[in-house]
Protein backbone atom coordinates (compact mmCIF):
# COMPACT_ATOMS: atom_id res chain seq x y z
CA UNK A 1 0.00 0.00 0.00
CA UNK A 2 1.63 3.06 -1.08
CA UNK A 3 2.24 5.90 2.19
CA UNK A 4 0.47 8.78 1.67
CA UNK A 5 2.26 12.08 2.52
CA UNK A 6 0.67 15.15 2.34
CA UNK A 7 2.43 17.89 0.87
CA UNK A 8 3.97 20.32 3.53
CA UNK A 9 5.76 23.22 1.55
CA UNK A 10 8.11 24.72 4.26
CA UNK A 11 6.22 28.57 3.77
CA UNK A 12 3.10 26.79 4.30
CA UNK A 13 3.97 25.36 7.72
CA UNK A 14 5.64 28.95 9.03
CA UNK A 15 3.18 31.53 7.81
CA UNK A 16 -0.17 32.73 10.34
CA UNK A 17 -2.84 34.31 8.84
CA UNK A 18 -4.84 37.26 10.32
CA UNK A 19 -8.77 36.14 9.05
CA UNK A 20 -12.07 38.15 10.49
CA UNK A 21 -14.42 36.21 12.50
CA UNK A 22 -18.12 37.38 13.11
CA UNK A 23 -20.85 37.52 13.04
CA UNK A 24 -21.40 34.68 14.92
CA UNK A 25 -23.94 35.11 17.93
CA UNK A 26 -27.25 36.23 17.12
CA UNK A 27 -26.76 39.02 19.18
CA UNK A 28 -23.48 40.08 17.06
CA UNK A 29 -24.94 40.31 14.02
CA UNK A 30 -22.50 42.61 12.23
CA UNK A 31 -21.87 44.87 15.38
CA UNK A 32 -18.38 42.75 16.67
CA UNK A 33 -15.11 41.95 14.73
CA UNK A 34 -12.67 39.42 16.25
CA UNK A 35 -9.31 39.82 14.56
CA UNK A 36 -8.06 36.54 14.49
CA UNK A 37 -4.18 35.90 13.67
CA UNK A 38 -4.41 31.68 13.24
CA UNK A 39 -1.63 29.28 12.43
CA UNK A 40 -3.49 26.83 10.38
CA UNK A 41 -5.95 25.74 13.17
CA UNK A 42 -4.62 27.47 16.24
CA UNK A 43 -5.70 30.52 17.36
CA UNK A 44 -2.80 32.72 17.99
CA UNK A 45 -4.37 36.00 18.79
CA UNK A 46 -7.95 37.14 18.99
CA UNK A 47 -8.55 40.34 19.58
CA UNK A 48 -12.45 41.88 19.69
CA UNK A 49 -13.24 45.13 17.46
CA UNK A 50 -15.85 46.94 18.92
CA UNK A 51 -17.68 50.12 18.55
CA UNK A 52 -20.32 49.35 15.46
CA UNK A 53 -23.28 49.80 17.66
CA UNK A 54 -22.23 52.49 19.83
CA UNK A 55 -25.20 55.23 20.13
CA UNK A 56 -23.27 57.66 22.64
CA UNK A 57 -25.48 57.02 26.04
CA UNK A 58 -23.39 58.70 28.04
CA UNK A 59 -22.93 61.70 26.05
CA UNK A 60 -26.98 61.77 25.32
CA UNK A 61 -27.77 60.87 29.17
CA UNK A 62 -25.12 64.03 29.89
CA UNK A 63 -27.12 66.09 27.47
CA UNK A 64 -30.81 65.92 28.44
CA UNK A 65 -30.55 67.56 32.31
CA UNK A 66 -32.94 65.67 33.69
CA UNK A 67 -32.32 62.07 35.73
CA UNK A 68 -35.81 60.84 34.92
CA UNK A 69 -35.60 61.29 31.25
CA UNK A 70 -32.77 59.12 31.27
CA UNK A 71 -34.31 55.84 32.18
CA UNK A 72 -36.17 54.88 28.51
CA UNK A 73 -32.28 54.90 27.03
CA UNK A 74 -31.15 52.78 30.17
CA UNK A 75 -33.31 50.24 27.97
CA UNK A 76 -31.06 50.04 25.25
CA UNK A 77 -27.73 49.54 26.80
CA UNK A 78 -28.30 45.87 27.40
CA UNK A 79 -31.67 45.03 25.34
CA UNK A 80 -32.41 41.67 26.34
CA UNK A 81 -32.12 42.37 30.30
CA UNK A 82 -33.76 45.70 30.45
CA UNK A 83 -35.35 45.72 33.41
CA UNK A 84 -31.96 45.72 35.09
CA UNK A 85 -30.59 48.07 33.43
CA UNK A 86 -33.32 50.56 34.72
CA UNK A 87 -32.91 49.05 38.24
CA UNK A 88 -29.73 49.89 38.50
CA UNK A 89 -30.07 53.16 37.13
CA UNK A 90 -33.15 53.90 38.97
CA UNK A 91 -30.99 52.57 42.24
CA UNK A 92 -28.26 54.68 42.02
CA UNK A 93 -30.36 57.96 41.36
CA UNK A 94 -32.24 57.31 44.49
CA UNK A 95 -29.17 56.65 46.64
CA UNK A 96 -27.86 59.78 45.27
CA UNK A 97 -30.91 61.68 46.33
CA UNK A 98 -32.03 60.28 48.98
CA UNK A 99 -35.49 58.70 48.14
CA UNK A 100 -37.26 55.69 50.06
CA UNK A 101 -38.95 53.09 48.25
CA UNK A 102 -42.36 51.72 49.45
CA UNK A 103 -42.05 48.30 49.95
CA UNK A 104 -44.80 47.09 47.60
CA UNK A 105 -42.39 48.87 44.79
CA UNK A 106 -39.43 46.84 45.90
CA UNK A 107 -41.23 43.65 45.90
CA UNK A 108 -42.04 44.65 42.68
CA UNK A 109 -38.59 45.18 41.54
CA UNK A 110 -36.99 42.32 42.43
CA UNK A 111 -39.53 39.70 41.26
CA UNK A 112 -39.46 41.43 37.66
CA UNK A 113 -35.90 41.12 37.49
CA UNK A 114 -35.29 37.82 38.41
CA UNK A 115 -38.13 37.26 35.94
CA UNK A 116 -35.89 38.75 33.41
CA UNK A 117 -32.57 36.97 34.59
CA UNK A 118 -34.73 33.77 33.89
CA UNK A 119 -35.46 35.52 30.17
CA UNK A 120 -31.87 36.85 29.73
CA UNK A 121 -30.35 33.32 30.39
CA UNK A 122 -32.45 31.29 28.50
CA UNK A 123 -31.62 33.43 25.96
CA UNK A 124 -28.27 33.27 26.46
CA UNK A 125 -27.99 29.32 27.19
CA UNK A 126 -30.30 28.89 24.26
CA UNK A 127 -28.22 30.91 21.53
CA UNK A 128 -25.20 28.85 23.49
CA UNK A 129 -26.26 25.74 22.20
CA UNK A 130 -27.14 27.08 18.62
CA UNK A 131 -23.37 28.43 18.42
CA UNK A 132 -22.35 24.88 18.66
CA UNK A 133 -24.95 23.14 16.49
CA UNK A 134 -27.65 22.45 18.62
CA UNK A 135 -30.88 23.69 17.60
CA UNK A 136 -33.59 22.25 19.51
CA UNK A 137 -32.65 23.56 23.06
CA UNK A 138 -32.91 26.73 21.42
CA UNK A 139 -36.26 26.12 20.65
CA UNK A 140 -37.10 24.86 24.32
CA UNK A 141 -35.77 27.98 25.74
CA UNK A 142 -37.65 30.73 23.36
CA UNK A 143 -40.43 29.10 23.81
CA UNK A 144 -40.38 29.36 28.21
CA UNK A 145 -38.41 33.26 27.40
CA UNK A 146 -41.95 34.02 25.63
CA UNK A 147 -44.32 33.06 28.23
CA UNK A 148 -41.70 35.26 30.68
CA UNK A 149 -42.16 38.04 27.90
CA UNK A 150 -45.93 37.57 27.81
CA UNK A 151 -45.93 38.48 31.73
CA UNK A 152 -43.57 41.39 31.41
CA UNK A 153 -45.92 43.03 28.20
CA UNK A 154 -48.72 42.41 30.71
CA UNK A 155 -47.59 44.66 33.18
CA UNK A 156 -45.42 47.07 31.41
CA UNK A 157 -47.29 47.41 27.37
CA UNK A 158 -44.07 46.25 26.19
CA UNK A 159 -41.65 43.37 25.37
CA UNK A 160 -38.35 43.93 25.27
CA UNK A 161 -37.66 48.04 26.47
CA UNK A 162 -39.82 48.36 29.28
CA UNK A 163 -39.31 51.80 30.70
CA UNK A 164 -41.16 50.70 33.95
CA UNK A 165 -39.41 50.98 36.44
CA UNK A 166 -38.82 55.01 37.16
CA UNK A 167 -37.31 57.09 39.85
CA UNK A 168 -39.19 56.50 43.13
CA UNK A 169 -41.63 53.80 41.82
CA UNK A 170 -43.29 51.99 38.78
CA UNK A 171 -44.98 53.47 35.97
CA UNK A 172 -47.81 52.25 36.95
CA UNK A 173 -49.29 49.21 38.91
CA UNK A 174 -49.06 45.75 38.13
CA UNK A 175 -52.00 43.82 36.34
CA UNK A 176 -54.70 41.82 38.52
CA UNK A 177 -53.60 38.37 37.29
CA UNK A 178 -49.66 39.10 37.53
CA UNK A 179 -49.49 36.57 40.90
CA UNK A 180 -51.57 33.83 39.27
CA UNK A 181 -49.78 34.25 35.96
CA UNK A 182 -45.72 34.27 38.18
CA UNK A 183 -46.84 31.22 39.55
CA UNK A 184 -48.43 29.38 36.66
CA UNK A 185 -44.86 30.06 34.62
CA UNK A 186 -42.82 29.05 38.02
CA UNK A 187 -44.66 25.27 38.26
CA UNK A 188 -44.18 24.83 34.51
CA UNK A 189 -40.72 26.24 34.31
CA UNK A 190 -39.50 23.81 37.04
CA UNK A 191 -39.98 20.33 35.04
CA UNK A 192 -38.69 22.23 32.13
CA UNK A 193 -35.13 22.59 33.73
CA UNK A 194 -34.96 18.75 33.76
CA UNK A 195 -35.52 18.57 29.97
CA UNK A 196 -32.82 20.98 29.32
CA UNK A 197 -30.13 19.00 30.90
CA UNK A 198 -31.25 15.91 29.39
CA UNK A 199 -30.73 17.90 25.84
CA UNK A 200 -27.72 19.72 26.81
CA UNK A 201 -25.66 19.75 30.45
CA UNK A 202 -25.72 16.05 30.16
CA UNK A 203 -24.96 15.50 26.24
CA UNK A 204 -21.70 14.14 25.67
CA UNK A 205 -21.13 15.76 22.40
CA UNK A 206 -21.97 19.47 24.04
CA UNK A 207 -20.06 17.94 26.51
CA UNK A 208 -16.75 17.55 24.60
CA UNK A 209 -17.26 20.99 23.19
CA UNK A 210 -17.45 22.92 26.05
CA UNK A 211 -15.96 21.22 28.83
CA UNK A 212 -11.75 21.97 29.31
CA UNK A 213 -12.27 24.75 26.66
CA UNK A 214 -11.39 28.54 27.19
CA UNK A 215 -9.97 27.89 30.89
CA UNK A 216 -10.22 31.11 33.02
CA UNK A 217 -8.37 31.02 36.59
CA UNK A 218 -9.98 32.61 39.47
CA UNK A 219 -7.07 35.10 40.03
CA UNK A 220 -7.05 36.35 35.90
CA UNK A 221 -10.71 37.01 36.21
CA UNK A 222 -10.56 38.76 39.41
CA UNK A 223 -7.55 40.88 37.91
CA UNK A 224 -9.91 41.59 34.45
CA UNK A 225 -12.64 42.32 36.98
CA UNK A 226 -15.32 39.85 35.55
CA UNK A 227 -18.30 39.43 37.08
CA UNK A 228 -21.68 37.58 37.34
CA UNK A 229 -21.52 33.87 35.48
CA UNK A 230 -18.03 34.56 34.15
CA UNK A 231 -16.57 34.70 37.52
CA UNK A 232 -18.67 32.37 39.48
CA UNK A 233 -18.00 30.00 36.59
CA UNK A 234 -14.35 30.13 37.42
CA UNK A 235 -15.23 29.51 41.06
CA UNK A 236 -15.67 32.66 43.25
CA UNK A 237 -18.57 32.79 44.89
CA UNK A 238 -19.51 36.30 44.27
CA UNK A 239 -23.13 37.40 43.80
CA UNK A 240 -23.94 41.41 44.01
CA UNK A 241 -27.02 40.42 45.50
CA UNK A 242 -25.73 38.58 48.34
CA UNK A 243 -22.35 40.18 48.71
CA UNK A 244 -23.05 43.64 48.25
CA UNK A 245 -26.89 43.80 48.75
CA UNK A 246 -29.05 46.39 47.25
CA UNK A 247 -32.63 46.70 46.91
CA UNK A 248 -34.20 44.56 49.26
CA UNK A 249 -32.29 41.34 48.65
CA UNK A 250 -30.83 40.03 51.92
CA UNK A 251 -34.18 39.15 52.87
CA UNK A 252 -34.49 36.31 50.54
CA UNK A 253 -33.04 32.88 50.96
CA UNK A 254 -30.78 31.67 47.95
CA UNK A 255 -27.23 29.96 47.15
CA UNK A 256 -24.97 31.32 44.49
CA UNK A 257 -24.22 28.58 41.97
CA UNK A 258 -20.18 28.34 41.46
CA UNK A 259 -18.04 26.70 38.85
CA UNK A 260 -16.84 23.39 40.41
CA UNK A 261 -15.22 21.81 37.29
CA UNK A 262 -17.35 18.97 37.49
CA UNK A 263 -16.87 17.80 33.78
CA UNK A 264 -13.68 19.43 32.92
CA UNK A 265 -11.14 22.20 34.35
CA UNK A 266 -13.18 25.03 37.13
CA UNK A 267 -13.46 27.91 34.73
CA UNK A 268 -13.93 26.63 31.16
CA UNK A 269 -17.12 27.21 28.94
CA UNK A 270 -19.11 24.04 30.86
CA UNK A 271 -18.70 25.79 34.22
CA UNK A 272 -19.89 29.46 32.53
CA UNK A 273 -23.06 27.66 31.48
CA UNK A 274 -24.12 25.41 34.22
CA UNK A 275 -23.72 28.54 37.13
CA UNK A 276 -26.42 30.23 33.75
CA UNK A 277 -28.76 27.07 34.45
CA UNK A 278 -28.24 26.54 38.09
CA UNK A 279 -29.14 30.73 38.73
CA UNK A 280 -32.23 30.06 36.76
CA UNK A 281 -33.25 27.67 39.90
CA UNK A 282 -32.07 30.40 42.48
CA UNK A 283 -34.28 33.08 40.84
CA UNK A 284 -36.95 30.79 40.83
CA UNK A 285 -36.73 30.48 44.43
CA UNK A 286 -36.50 33.93 45.09
CA UNK A 287 -39.23 34.86 42.93
CA UNK A 288 -41.45 32.48 45.04
CA UNK A 289 -40.69 33.59 48.25
CA UNK A 290 -41.29 37.75 47.47
CA UNK A 291 -44.58 36.42 45.74
CA UNK A 292 -45.42 35.16 49.27
CA UNK A 293 -43.98 38.09 50.85
CA UNK A 294 -45.14 41.30 48.75
CA UNK A 295 -48.23 43.57 50.56
CA UNK A 296 -50.96 43.17 48.45
CA UNK A 297 -52.21 47.15 49.10
CA UNK A 298 -49.92 50.14 48.07
CA UNK A 299 -49.32 53.19 45.67
CA UNK A 300 -46.30 52.27 43.68
CA UNK A 301 -46.53 56.21 42.99
CA UNK A 302 -46.23 57.41 46.36
CA UNK A 303 -42.46 58.14 46.29
CA UNK A 304 -42.24 59.65 42.75
CA UNK A 305 -40.92 62.62 42.86
CA UNK A 306 -43.33 65.52 40.51
CA UNK A 307 -39.82 66.91 39.73
CA UNK A 308 -36.37 65.50 41.22
CA UNK A 309 -34.72 68.23 42.85
CA UNK A 310 -30.73 67.54 41.95
CA UNK A 311 -27.98 67.60 44.39
CA UNK A 312 -24.56 68.41 44.05
CA UNK A 313 -22.55 64.93 44.56
CA UNK A 314 -21.80 61.69 43.20
CA UNK A 315 -21.72 57.74 43.49
CA UNK A 316 -21.19 54.59 41.72
CA UNK A 317 -23.83 51.98 42.43
CA UNK A 318 -23.48 48.50 41.36
CA UNK A 319 -26.28 45.75 40.85
CA UNK A 320 -26.12 42.31 39.95
CA UNK A 321 -27.47 41.63 36.09
CA UNK A 322 -27.58 38.61 34.47
CA UNK A 323 -24.05 39.00 32.82
CA UNK A 324 -22.67 40.78 35.99
CA UNK A 325 -22.10 44.03 37.73
CA UNK A 326 -23.58 46.57 36.44
CA UNK A 327 -22.54 49.85 37.78
CA UNK A 328 -23.38 53.62 37.38
CA UNK A 329 -21.22 56.46 37.96
CA UNK A 330 -23.23 59.22 38.31
CA UNK A 331 -21.86 62.92 39.05
CA UNK A 332 -24.33 65.44 39.55
CA UNK A 333 -24.58 69.16 39.74
CA UNK A 334 -27.39 71.34 41.11
CA UNK A 335 -29.28 72.03 37.64
CA UNK A 336 -28.90 67.99 36.88
CA UNK A 337 -26.32 64.87 35.73
CA UNK A 338 -23.32 66.40 34.90
CA UNK A 339 -21.80 63.00 34.48
CA UNK A 340 -23.02 59.26 33.79
CA UNK A 341 -21.01 56.44 33.14
CA UNK A 342 -22.69 52.73 32.80
CA UNK A 343 -20.05 49.95 33.53
CA UNK A 344 -21.39 47.35 31.56
CA UNK A 345 -20.17 43.95 32.43
CA UNK A 346 -20.46 42.33 28.84
CA UNK A 347 -17.67 45.63 27.90
CA UNK A 348 -15.32 44.15 30.64
CA UNK A 349 -16.17 40.76 30.13
CA UNK A 350 -15.09 40.69 26.34
CA UNK A 351 -12.04 42.12 26.89
CA UNK A 352 -10.96 39.28 28.79
CA UNK A 353 -11.47 37.36 25.50
CA UNK A 354 -7.64 37.66 24.07
CA UNK A 355 -6.44 36.05 27.39
CA UNK A 356 -8.81 33.02 27.53
CA UNK A 357 -8.66 32.19 23.43
CA UNK A 358 -5.03 31.59 23.25
CA UNK A 359 -4.10 28.39 22.03
CA UNK A 360 -7.42 27.59 21.25
CA UNK A 361 -8.86 26.14 17.77
CA UNK A 362 -10.70 27.99 16.07
CA UNK A 363 -13.92 26.19 16.41
CA UNK A 364 -13.62 26.62 19.88
CA UNK A 365 -13.12 30.36 19.99
CA UNK A 366 -16.85 29.81 18.99
CA UNK A 367 -17.41 27.99 21.85
CA UNK A 368 -15.88 30.88 24.02
CA UNK A 369 -17.39 33.70 22.58
CA UNK A 370 -20.44 32.29 22.74
CA UNK A 371 -20.23 31.16 26.85
CA UNK A 372 -19.33 35.30 27.43
CA UNK A 373 -22.70 35.46 26.81
CA UNK A 374 -22.19 39.42 25.98
CA UNK A 375 -24.71 41.71 24.65
CA UNK A 376 -23.44 44.36 22.22
CA UNK A 377 -25.47 46.69 23.01
CA UNK A 378 -23.84 46.97 26.54
CA UNK A 379 -20.20 46.56 24.92
CA UNK A 380 -20.66 49.74 23.52
CA UNK A 381 -23.22 51.75 24.94
CA UNK B 1 -10.67 44.11 58.26
CA UNK B 2 -13.34 46.39 56.77
CA UNK B 3 -11.81 50.07 56.73
CA UNK B 4 -13.38 53.97 56.00
CA UNK B 5 -11.94 56.08 53.27
CA UNK B 6 -11.21 58.06 55.91
CA UNK B 7 -8.96 55.12 58.25
CA UNK B 8 -7.94 54.24 54.54
CA UNK B 9 -6.18 58.12 53.96
CA UNK B 10 -4.71 57.82 57.04
CA UNK B 11 -3.04 54.57 56.65
CA UNK B 12 -1.79 55.40 53.59
CA UNK B 13 -0.05 58.59 54.62
CA UNK B 14 1.73 57.19 57.22
CA UNK B 15 4.15 56.34 54.11
CA UNK B 16 3.43 58.87 51.45
CA UNK B 17 3.83 61.94 53.65
CA UNK B 18 0.61 63.45 53.85
CA UNK B 19 0.25 63.53 49.65
CA UNK B 20 -3.11 61.80 50.19
CA UNK B 21 -5.97 64.20 50.41
CA UNK B 22 -9.05 63.07 51.88
CA UNK B 23 -12.28 65.24 50.87
CA UNK B 24 -16.06 64.51 52.50
CA UNK B 25 -19.22 64.20 50.26
CA UNK B 26 -21.93 65.72 51.97
CA UNK B 27 -23.82 63.87 49.03
CA UNK B 28 -22.95 60.21 47.91
CA UNK B 29 -19.50 59.13 48.18
CA UNK B 30 -16.29 60.47 50.10
CA UNK B 31 -12.84 60.61 47.59
CA UNK B 32 -9.51 61.02 47.75
CA UNK B 33 -7.14 62.74 45.37
CA UNK B 34 -3.91 62.13 44.39
CA UNK B 35 -1.48 63.85 42.22
CA UNK B 36 -0.41 61.72 39.08
CA UNK B 37 3.42 61.81 39.83
CA UNK B 38 2.95 58.99 42.96
CA UNK B 39 -0.19 57.55 40.93
CA UNK B 40 0.91 54.43 40.00
CA UNK B 41 3.42 53.60 43.50
CA UNK B 42 -0.16 54.45 45.44
CA UNK B 43 -2.18 51.75 43.15
CA UNK B 44 0.71 49.56 43.43
CA UNK B 45 0.33 49.67 46.86
CA UNK B 46 -3.59 49.78 47.05
CA UNK B 47 -3.60 46.56 45.46
CA UNK B 48 -0.24 44.60 47.34
CA UNK B 49 -1.08 46.30 51.05
CA UNK B 50 -2.15 43.17 53.18
CA UNK B 51 -4.15 45.44 54.95
CA UNK B 52 -5.82 47.23 51.72
CA UNK B 53 -5.98 44.33 48.89
CA UNK B 54 -7.80 45.97 46.19
CA UNK B 55 -8.00 43.66 43.78
CA UNK B 56 -10.62 44.19 42.11
CA UNK B 57 -10.89 47.30 40.11
CA UNK B 58 -14.77 48.24 39.27
CA UNK B 59 -14.98 51.08 36.98
CA UNK B 60 -12.43 53.71 35.92
CA UNK B 61 -14.03 56.80 34.24
CA UNK B 62 -12.91 60.01 32.41
CA UNK B 63 -14.17 63.16 33.53
CA UNK B 64 -13.91 66.76 31.72
CA UNK B 65 -13.96 69.73 34.49
CA UNK B 66 -14.83 72.31 31.54
CA UNK B 67 -15.07 74.80 34.65
CA UNK B 68 -11.59 74.13 35.47
CA UNK B 69 -10.31 73.20 32.18
CA UNK B 70 -9.36 69.97 33.66
CA UNK B 71 -9.53 66.55 32.78
CA UNK B 72 -9.99 63.59 35.30
CA UNK B 73 -9.60 60.06 35.86
CA UNK B 74 -11.98 58.26 38.59
CA UNK B 75 -11.15 54.77 40.14
CA UNK B 76 -13.46 52.99 42.18
CA UNK B 77 -11.60 50.24 44.20
CA UNK B 78 -13.33 47.13 45.49
CA UNK B 79 -11.31 44.34 48.22
CA UNK B 80 -13.40 41.09 47.92
CA UNK B 81 -10.91 40.10 50.26
CA UNK B 82 -11.69 42.71 53.26
CA UNK B 83 -14.82 43.81 51.86
CA UNK B 84 -13.86 47.52 51.45
CA UNK B 85 -14.00 50.22 48.78
CA UNK B 86 -12.30 53.46 47.80
CA UNK B 87 -12.80 56.33 45.32
CA UNK B 88 -9.62 57.49 43.81
CA UNK B 89 -9.77 60.40 42.03
CA UNK B 90 -6.66 62.23 39.62
CA UNK B 91 -6.71 65.12 37.59
CA UNK B 92 -4.68 66.80 35.31
CA UNK B 93 -4.71 69.90 33.20
CA UNK B 94 -6.07 69.97 29.57
CA UNK B 95 -3.47 70.95 27.65
CA UNK B 96 -1.18 67.86 28.82
CA UNK B 97 -3.28 65.74 29.90
CA UNK B 98 -1.16 62.43 31.16
CA UNK B 99 -1.70 60.12 33.50
CA UNK B 100 0.07 57.00 34.50
CA UNK B 101 -1.33 53.84 33.41
CA UNK B 102 -2.67 51.25 35.76
CA UNK B 103 -3.33 48.13 32.89
CA UNK B 104 0.25 46.51 34.69
CA UNK B 105 -1.93 45.96 38.11
CA UNK B 106 -5.45 45.65 37.20
CA UNK B 107 -5.68 44.18 33.55
CA UNK B 108 -9.06 45.29 33.32
CA UNK B 109 -7.81 48.96 33.18
CA UNK B 110 -7.13 48.30 29.54
CA UNK B 111 -10.56 48.63 27.80
CA UNK B 112 -11.12 51.47 30.41
CA UNK B 113 -8.15 53.51 29.61
CA UNK B 114 -8.70 53.21 26.24
CA UNK B 115 -12.35 54.42 26.47
CA UNK B 116 -11.17 57.17 28.48
CA UNK B 117 -8.43 58.18 26.11
CA UNK B 118 -11.42 58.08 23.19
CA UNK B 119 -14.13 59.82 24.74
CA UNK B 120 -12.33 62.66 26.92
CA UNK B 121 -9.10 62.50 25.72
CA UNK B 122 -6.60 61.50 28.59
CA UNK B 123 -3.31 60.36 27.49
CA UNK B 124 -2.18 57.14 29.74
CA UNK B 125 1.29 56.68 30.03
CA UNK B 126 2.45 52.96 29.69
CA UNK B 127 -0.77 51.90 28.17
CA UNK B 128 0.59 48.86 25.73
CA UNK B 129 -1.90 49.63 23.40
CA UNK B 130 -3.64 53.23 23.55
CA UNK B 131 -6.11 53.09 20.58
CA UNK B 132 -9.46 54.56 20.12
CA UNK B 133 -11.95 51.72 20.90
CA UNK B 134 -15.26 53.01 20.02
CA UNK B 135 -14.67 55.52 17.34
CA UNK B 136 -12.86 55.03 14.11
CA UNK B 137 -9.15 55.50 14.82
CA UNK B 138 -9.06 58.83 12.01
CA UNK B 139 -11.81 60.46 14.30
CA UNK B 140 -11.71 64.07 15.33
CA UNK B 141 -12.22 64.97 18.68
CA UNK B 142 -12.94 63.22 22.00
CA UNK B 143 -16.99 63.19 21.83
CA UNK B 144 -17.55 63.22 26.12
CA UNK B 145 -15.32 66.41 26.40
CA UNK B 146 -18.47 68.94 27.03
CA UNK B 147 -16.87 71.29 24.92
CA UNK B 148 -16.96 68.70 21.96
CA UNK B 149 -17.82 70.02 18.67
CA UNK B 150 -19.02 67.13 15.82
CA UNK B 151 -17.14 67.21 12.33
CA UNK B 152 -19.47 67.94 9.93
CA UNK B 153 -18.09 64.87 7.55
CA UNK B 154 -16.38 61.83 7.93
CA UNK B 155 -14.89 60.41 4.78
CA UNK B 156 -17.35 62.62 2.59
CA UNK B 157 -20.65 61.50 4.61
CA UNK B 158 -22.46 63.82 6.53
CA UNK B 159 -22.66 63.13 10.17
CA UNK B 160 -26.26 64.37 10.56
CA UNK B 161 -25.75 67.93 12.12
Amino acid sequence: MARITSPQPAELQKKTMTINMGPQHPSTHGVLRIEVTVDGEVVKKAKPDIGYLHRCFEKYAESLGDFAKVVPYTDRIDYVSALHQEMGYVIAVEKLLEIEVPERVEYMRVILAELQRIASHLLGIGTFGLDLGAFTPFLYCFIEREKILRILEKVSGARLLYNYICVGGLMRDIPEDFKSDTWEFINGFRPKIKELNDLLTTNSIFIERTANIGVLPAEVALNYSASGPMLRGSGVSWDIRKNDSYSIYDRFDFDIPVGKGEVGTVGDCWDRYIVRVREMEESLKIIEQALDQMPDEGDVQEAVPRRIRSKEGEIYVRTETPRGELGYYIISEKSGPYRIKARTPSFVNLSILPAISKGALVADLVAIVGSIDIVLGGVDR
Amino acid sequence: MMMTTEEITKYLNQRFEGKIEFIEAEVGESWITVSPSILRELAKTLRDDEKLRFNNLMCLSGVHYQKENELGVTYHLDSTIHRHKLVMKVRVPEEKPVVPSVESLWKTANWHEREAYDLIGVTFRGHPDLRRILTPQDWEGHPLRKDYEQQETYHNVTTGI
